[in-house]
């Protein structure tokens, strides 16, 4: 059936050839992103997952700034010797308010996904100024300047305005609040009240003490604040294994 | 080896694009060897057999689902299968796994820590599997061989436990976690006085201390002004309750006294801890992240590292 046709036609025609190579590329995307719109099981529906209070959400900003995700990926595959070294895998809908998600695509260092609660503050303090002081194999780098480094809480209700145009539900006015009181409860929907960010912010650096220095909020208290809320919102003793499997 | 004596001669037959470069240069336009087509074509057939195996082409708010299925055990003990998909496949290989270990599991779960110690067989796999467990989850901290981190976290090879070393007491540090404290005393005491308790807490492990500061300092210890005996108690041995130290047996987690270069050093060390206290010693609680089984497995594990009593 191909015996009138020649390739030719298409190497010396530039503008058919670039329509038809748009045509080839994109089938791959219509076929493997595009129906993850429309399937129905695609995120699944748990409860517990919720988006970050102001501080997690600046920890998240320096985790994206300092490059993190080039060596830590947060994904933990359905994979046997995955699960035993990194815990549960990682599901749909833990990073459904991820804006961008960080699964990251290399593991230089081990998986980051669940490694919320793992450790104790102390560990990651130490641990993010000196990494080899811990863990004496490590190629992670220093990073003392987060301990030194007063956090930036100037931008935080406009940082979170951006997330809530992404989708993600902070609320910007009583009407939101009172939804995300009946989605996520009181205690939740307290922080994401924008107006309140800063409050919360410096609040929850406060009483958590992440860096060890109550006198002020430092990058370390974000950046250990994120930390050790990943992989922590889902409660998997409420849910049955075999309910997870039927999401694919 | 490349034939580069081909001439244009040897080439006359065969199609060329019509593209001449110094005159005698063409481009020729050979059609593709016939193995290198029908192998893509193998792929193209093979590619609609995996798409009709494995799930793949999403239809509407569904997708092929593939032709396998496994079966696994479901939350109420019943065998369940659903179509092939790599979550059922760990959740099978996870119960096989369970079924494999399962001897030995059992075999923890219904023994007593001395029974599985003495147990060959088992201390054995306690070694291998206890070693896995620990350097995943309590290496980062505890460093591989157990030894901790003066200043940071418990060395766990030595006789020396601030919240008891039995099984039972590290079953509970394991599962629940702990949270070491101890309140500052740079306001409540002025600099000569704690500069006397550091004198009288070195004294206390055989440190060359000034033996006229360690009596004031001794006297603080034991009076209401300092009321360091309240946790630490009265022969300064430690409390294993509230985890308070032993503060006579020369074994040093918080001030690096070890690691001072002299006396002055080493007592500055130690009136660094009881001027600034402390509010650290997080261990985090592993129940949730660990089975209970594998909780008393690393229990075994930790006691045998040389320190259990």
């Amino acid at each position: 059936m191909f015996k009138n046709f020649k390739h030719e036609k298409i190497e010396t025609n530039a503008g058919l050839l670039l329509v038809l190579t748009m045509l080839a590329v994109s089938i791959g995307g219509l076929v493997e992103i595009a129906p993850l719109f429309f399937l129905k099981d695609t995120v699944e529906s748990v409860d517990g997952v919720r988006p970050y209070t102001p501080l997690e959400s600046r920890g998240r900003d320096i985790f994206i700034r300092e490059g993190c995700y080039t060596c830590h990926s947060q994904m933990i595959r359905p994979f046997r010797d995955e699960q035993l070294r990194y815990g549960h895998y990682s599901l749909a809908a833990e990073s459904k308010y991820d804006h961008p998600f960080q699964w990251g695509s290399k593991r230089t260092g081990p998986d980051l996904a669940r490694v919320g609660g793992k450790y104790s503050n102390e560990w990651h303090v130490q641990h993010l100024i000196k990494p080899k002081s811990v863990v004496p194999e490590s190629v992670m780098p220093n990073y003392p300047w987060l301990q030194e480094t007063k956090l930036d809480v100037s931008d935080i209700g406009d940082r979170l305005r951006a997330l809530r145009m992404t989708g993600v539900p902070y609320s910007a006015n009583d009407e939101e609040y009172q939804r995300n009181v009946k989605t996520f409860g009181e205690d939740v929907a307290k922080t994401l009240h924008i107006p309140d960010a800063l409050k919360n912010l410096v609040g929850q650096a406060q009483q958590g003490n992440f860096d060890g220095d109550r006198s002020s909020v430092s990058e370390m208290d974000a950046m250990v604040a994120y930390l050790q809320v990943l992989g922590t919102m889902v409660d998997f003793s409420k849910i049955k294994p075999e309910d997870l499997v039927k999401f694919r | 080896m490349a034939d580069n004596t081909h001439s244009q001669e040897s080439s006359k037959g065969v199609q060329t694009t019509g593209h001449v470069w110094d005159g005698d240069l063409q481009e020729l336009n050979n059609p593709l060897p016939v193995w290198w087509t029908y192998t893509f074509y193998a792929t193209m057939v093979f590619a609609l057999v995996y798409w009709l195996v494995y799930p793949s082409w999403p239809i509407g708010k569904g997708f092929l689902p593939g032709m396998n299925s496994i079966s696994y055990v479901n939350a109420a003990g019943e065998e369940e299968s659903w179509h092939w998909n790599t979550r059922a496949k760990l959740l099978k290989e996870t119960q096989d796994a369970v079924i494999a270990q399962k001897t030995y599991y059992d075999k923890i779960a219904s023994l007593s820590y001395e029974q599985i110690a003495n147990d060959p067989e088992l201390s054995s796999f306690i070694l291998s599997a206890g070693k896995a467990v620990f350097s995943d989850n309590c290496a980062a901290c505890h460093q591989s061989g157990g030894q901790g981190k003066v200043g940071f976290f418990p060395n766990l090879t030595d006789d020396d436990w601030l919240y008891g070393g039995s099984y039972e007491e590290i079953n509970a540090s394991l599962t629940k976690g702990r949270h070491g404290y101890m309140p500052a005393y740079g306001e409540a005491l002025d600099g000569a006085q704690i500069d006397q308790l550091a004198h009288y807490v070195f004294s206390l492990s055989g440190g060359n201390a000034d033996a006229e500061k360690a009596a004031k300092g001794k006297q603080l210890f034991h009076a209401h002004a300092g009321a360091c005996y309240y946790c630490h108690g009265d022969d300064a041995k430690g409390r294993k309750i509230l985890g308070s130290a032993n503060l006579t047996d020369q074994v040093w987690l918080w001030a690096d006294v070890p690691g001072a270069s002299d006396d002055v050093m080493k007592i500055d060390a130690i009136k660094k801890i009881i001027a600034g206290g402390l509010d650290r010693g997080v261990m985090p609680a592993w129940e949730g992240r660990l089975s209970a089984d594998q909780i008393k497995l690393l229990t075994v594990y930790v006691h045998e590292l040389g320190g259990g009593k």
